[in-house]
């Protein structure tokens, strides 16, 4: 008999792809896990688009119009859509670009920064546009859990995700996470 | 016979004078705050402390004990609603811990790590404030200010200074310094203040200092918000220091 397994689609936004990095520490755990789970899109497969999903775990907040676009994507095919890690709450590190103009921050980097040869602002159309603030996934999207955490630590990951393979609803008790 | 009053079916004592916060810290049961300190008038802002008594939500802190007092504290319907506060502090301010220097030592995050809270609910505001970094040990970030007053009560009590206040109203409100230029550059505030390191968040901090104590190893990675709030006071030392 062939169980069929849990799928999971994975993808980082707005992201530094720490929490990616974090999960991957579950080390020698992943071969367990592999048991039960299969991976569909994902930076780790390398497949460039979701097929219907039990989980998708989304790393980073919301900073371009194709983050828009690929978390669409994951709320349309995954059944449980988990937000994980700090970006993907509330905007963090790439939020702080909030505080100023989008146009500065552009200025800052493509104009006026040290070393740049023949200052321009990048505008070809292949580039997706820029939001004109860094925005949390729960902005666009329903969101079922948050997974906080700068990153969440591999535990942080087995633990909710046993909870749900078991077909349970996932509890993080108070104190047992962090923000940083 | 004894003043006492009960909270969450636990009868305890009470002085004279002591409020529902006072009475309940002396006997070890803790309500959430964080506005409050003990040895600074209580302020009844920042309405963590908010609890039932007899049917009418009240500040702990600032709310007289009176004999025969039934209080609900710790329940769910209570802290849910602070949470929700606390969520409203987060996103009306800028609370991006992992770069804040005051991660692992701020209240506010504890709240949140005491009462669960995984995510801020509301859209976040993403407000620009203005800091002031012109004084050269003390550093200014009016971004991460939740106008808990407790600098401004500090500085005016404990430090006989007046270097803070609260300026504006409702979501106009703003913390500022009480000097010639507004900066703190030009204010008598001195880095051993009670009003320089009272402060719950990381909106006044001091400069070079923040990572001599490293990011796991912090107040509230090793304790939780109710083992630190059971224990504190201002100390004698500081109360006499400042005579
Ligand atoms: S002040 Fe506290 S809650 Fe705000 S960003 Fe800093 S650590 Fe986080
Ligand atoms: S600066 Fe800190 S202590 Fe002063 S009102 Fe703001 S949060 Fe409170």
């Amino acid at each position: 008999m062939t169980t069929t397994k849990i799928r999971i689609a994975t993808t980082s936004l707005a992201g530094c792809f720490g929490c990616h990095m974090s999960f991957l520490d579950m080390d020698e755990r992943l071969v367990a896990l592999l048991e039960h789970v299969e991976f569909n899109r994902s930076p780790l497969t390398d497949i460039k688009h979701c097929d219907p999903c039990d989980i998708g775990l989304v790393e980073g907040g919301l900073c371009n119009a194709e983050n828009i676009k690929v978390l669409r994507e994951f709320r349309a095919n995954c059944k449980i859509l988990i937000a994980m890690g700090a970006c993907a709450i509330n905007g963090g590190v790439p939020a702080m670009r909030n505080h100023f103009d989008l146009r500065e921050c552009l200025e800052e980097v493509y104009i006026n920064g040290t070393g740049v040869e023949q200052p321009q602002i990048p505008n070809d159309t292949e580039l997706p546009l820029l939001l004109d603030k860094v925005r949390p996934l729960s902005d666009v999207v329903q969101v079922d859990y948050y997974l906080p955490g700068c990153p969440p630590s591999a535990n942080d990951f087995l633990r909710i995700l046993s909870q749900l393979l078991e077909g349970k609803q996932a509890v993080i008790p108070a104190n047992s996470f962090h923000f940083d | 016979m004894q003043n006492t009053i009960i909270i969450d079916g636990q009868e305890i004592i009470f002085k004279d004078g002591q409020t529902i916060m006072d009475a309940a810290l002396a006997a070890k049961i803790y309500i959430p705050h964080l506005c409050h300190y003990p040895g600074l008038t209580p302020h009844g802002n920042c309405k963590l402390c908010t609890v039932n008594l007899g049917g009418k939500s009240v500040s702990a802190c600032t709310t007289p004990a009176m004999s025969g007092q039934q209080i609900s504290n710790n329940t769910a319907e209570l802290n849910e609603a602070r949470t929700t506060v606390t969520q409203m502090l987060f996103i009306e301010g800028d609370h991006i811990c992992p770069s804040c220097e005051k991660t692992g030592n701020c209240k506010l995050q504890a709240m949140a790590y005491h009462l669960g809270m995984l995510d801020e609910h509301f859209s976040p505001f993403y407000p620009r404030r203005e800091i002031d970094a012109s004084h050269p040990a003390i550093l200014l970030d009016r971004s991460r200010c939740i106008l808990c007053d407790l600098c401004v009560r500090a500085s005016r009590e404990i430090d006989g200074k007046n270097v803070f206040a609260i300026a504006g109203r409702g979501i106009a409100a703003h913390l500022i310094v009480n000097s010639s230029s507004g900066k703190l550059v030009d204010s008598d505030i001195d880095v051993s203040d009670l009003a320089t390191n009272i402060c719950p968040v990381g909106a006044i901090l001091i400069k070079e200092q923040s990572y001599t104590i490293p990011i796991g190893k912090r107040i509230y990675d090793q304790q939780t918000i109710v083992e630190v709030g059971l224990q504190e006071a201002i100390s004698e030392k500081t109360k006499h220091d400042h005579d």
